[in-house]
């Protein structure tokens, strides 16, 4: 009996699945880190009094929100590295670029949103006290909005988590790459894809669980 | 200590300010009064650039709040503003509300700004909410904080824009008695406000505004016994 379920094709893929589930965690977590902090730049841009900072932010967030996730990192792994510059990256490293880039446009308008959702009243005691429109931004804007980016950063997380499995295409080792080289090999395709799912579902699940309950205990 | 020249300010088309000319002296009381939509609020942020200038001149010490070259931020610590709504830091506890622009403007260490804090809570009489976050007050308690926040700055005048008016009837007084407080110990003030019995009692003068200009201005006893403008006979009538 124990020997059937250690013989089966659903537990016999799982060391398998599991290196591609590590490499998925990284580049979401990666991607998402530096999409965030590109996001908040185009985000406050975005929001900018300058006319031009503005014009480049939307310029970026249309075009990334506008074109397949699955067109920009073939775009940058192929079209951008090889033929325009002519210096190749590991697919890894153009995988975590293109969860950024396209992350950046998404998180930018959370960012937008949230800062934009903060009382004007707040931003004119800050200004009317004396600090500079910066310090207003980092001190009192920014702190209250940042409570307000949680829940849809969440969002984005599970999102961009999903958007990983799209890097199969440019051979990256995420969890449904690593599954099509298991199952290319075992024949075990609906074995193996229902375990990818699961695997999928095991972070998804427990994490719109957790963001639920966040979006509650912040009040949001 | 604030001279208005010629102040115009428009929204788009709209024309708020059509041409204010004011003076302010050191220690003065002046209340601002007026139906709404007359312009006093919007007269009232200009003097610290909350609402930009779209023509005229504003000095404050001297100082020409339209010239670029002004160093608005430092002006602006020099003029202590309270809000109708109070817009306290809700994130922030109520004495990191006071200490905050002391630290970052000022360059103050956290121990001299709690000091500050501290002995401007006492003067509010909310020492022993010092440590509480702004959402668990009362709405007179937001506003006197708020006035400690702006005195915290140590401000050469002090602005109100409505400062009673969101609150409830029996927490009007105690924000009132902070503000008569500060006028006595010299402050200087311009209050707009709904609150013809402190216009009254503590305004030095009165500024009556209608339609975005200055229909009339004098001695309290004068303006509320005596009007001569017909638009503030009305405006009066009405609410007296």
């Amino acid at each position: 009996m124990i020997d059937a379920i250690l013989e089966s094709p659903y537990i016999n893929s799982l060391p398998v699945l599991f290196e591609g589930l590590k490499l998925t965690v990284l580049i979401t977590f990666s991607g998402l880190f530096l999409g965030f902090i590109l996001g908040a730049i185009v985000g406050i841009g975005r929001l900018s009094k300058k006319k031009l900072v503005r014009s480049i932010s939307i310029v970026y967030i249309e075009v990334v929100r506008g074109t397949p996730i699955l067109v920009q990192v073939l775009f940058i792994y192929y079209g951008l590295t090889e033929d325009l510059i002519g210096l190749s990256i590991n697919s890894l490293t153009a995988a975590i670029i293109a969860i950024t880039i396209n992350a950046a446009a998404y998180i930018a308008e959370i960012v937008r949103g949230a800062v934009y959702s903060i009382e004007k009243g707040q931003g004119e005691a800050g200004r009317s006290l004396g600090l500079t429109e910066n310090d207003t931004m980092r001190y009192i804007i920014w702190p209250q909005a940042f409570k307000r980016m949680i829940p849809p950063l969440g969002n984005q997380f599970v999102i961009s988590l999903k958007d990983t499995s799209l890097f199969s295409v440019i051979a990256v080792g995420e969890l449904l790459y690593m599954g099509k080289q298991y199952y290319n090999v075992t024949y075990e395709i609906f074995e193996t894809l229902l375990m990818v799912s699961i695997l999928y579902l095991l972070i998804t699940i427990p994490t719109s669980v957790y963001l639920r309950r966040l979006e509650r205990k912040l009040d949001v | 200590m604030i001279t208005v020249k010629d102040l115009h300010k428009s929204f788009g088309d709209l024309e708020v300010l059509k041409g204010i000319n004011a003076d302010v002296k050191e220690k003065e009381v002046v209340c601002v009064i007026g139906p709404s939509g007359s312009g006093k609020s919007t007269f009232l942020r200009c003097l610290n650039l909350l609402e930009d200038i779209t023509s005229g001149h504003v000095y404050i010490n001297g100082e020409d709040l339209s010239d670029p070259n002004t160093n608005i931020n430092k002006l602006r610590a020099e003029v202590g503003m309270v809000f109708q709504h109070f817009n306290l830091f809700p994130h922030k506890t109520v004495l990191e509300n006071i200490t905050l622009a002391p630290m970052k403007v000022k360059g103050l260490s956290k121990s001299e700004a709690d000091d500050i804090g501290l002995a401007l809570l006492a003067k509010v009489g909310l020492s022993e909410k010092a440590n509480d976050y702004p959402e668990s007050l009362s709405g007179g308690q937001k506003q006197r904080v708020a006035i400690a926040r702006a005195l915290a700055m140590n401000p050469k005048v002090m602005l109100f824009d409505e400062p009673t008016s969101a609150l409830d009837p029996e927490l009007v007084g105690e924000v009132l008695q902070v503000m008569k407080d500060l006028a006595e110990e010299g402050m200087t003030m311009i209050v707009v406000t709904h609150e013809m019995g402190f216009a009254r009692e503590m305004g030095d003068r009165v500024i009556f505004m209608d339609e975005g200009a200055i229909q009339e201005e004098g001695d309290p006893n004068q303006i509320f016994s005596n009007p001569q403008n017909p638009r503030t006979q009305s405006f009066l009538s009405k609410i007296l």
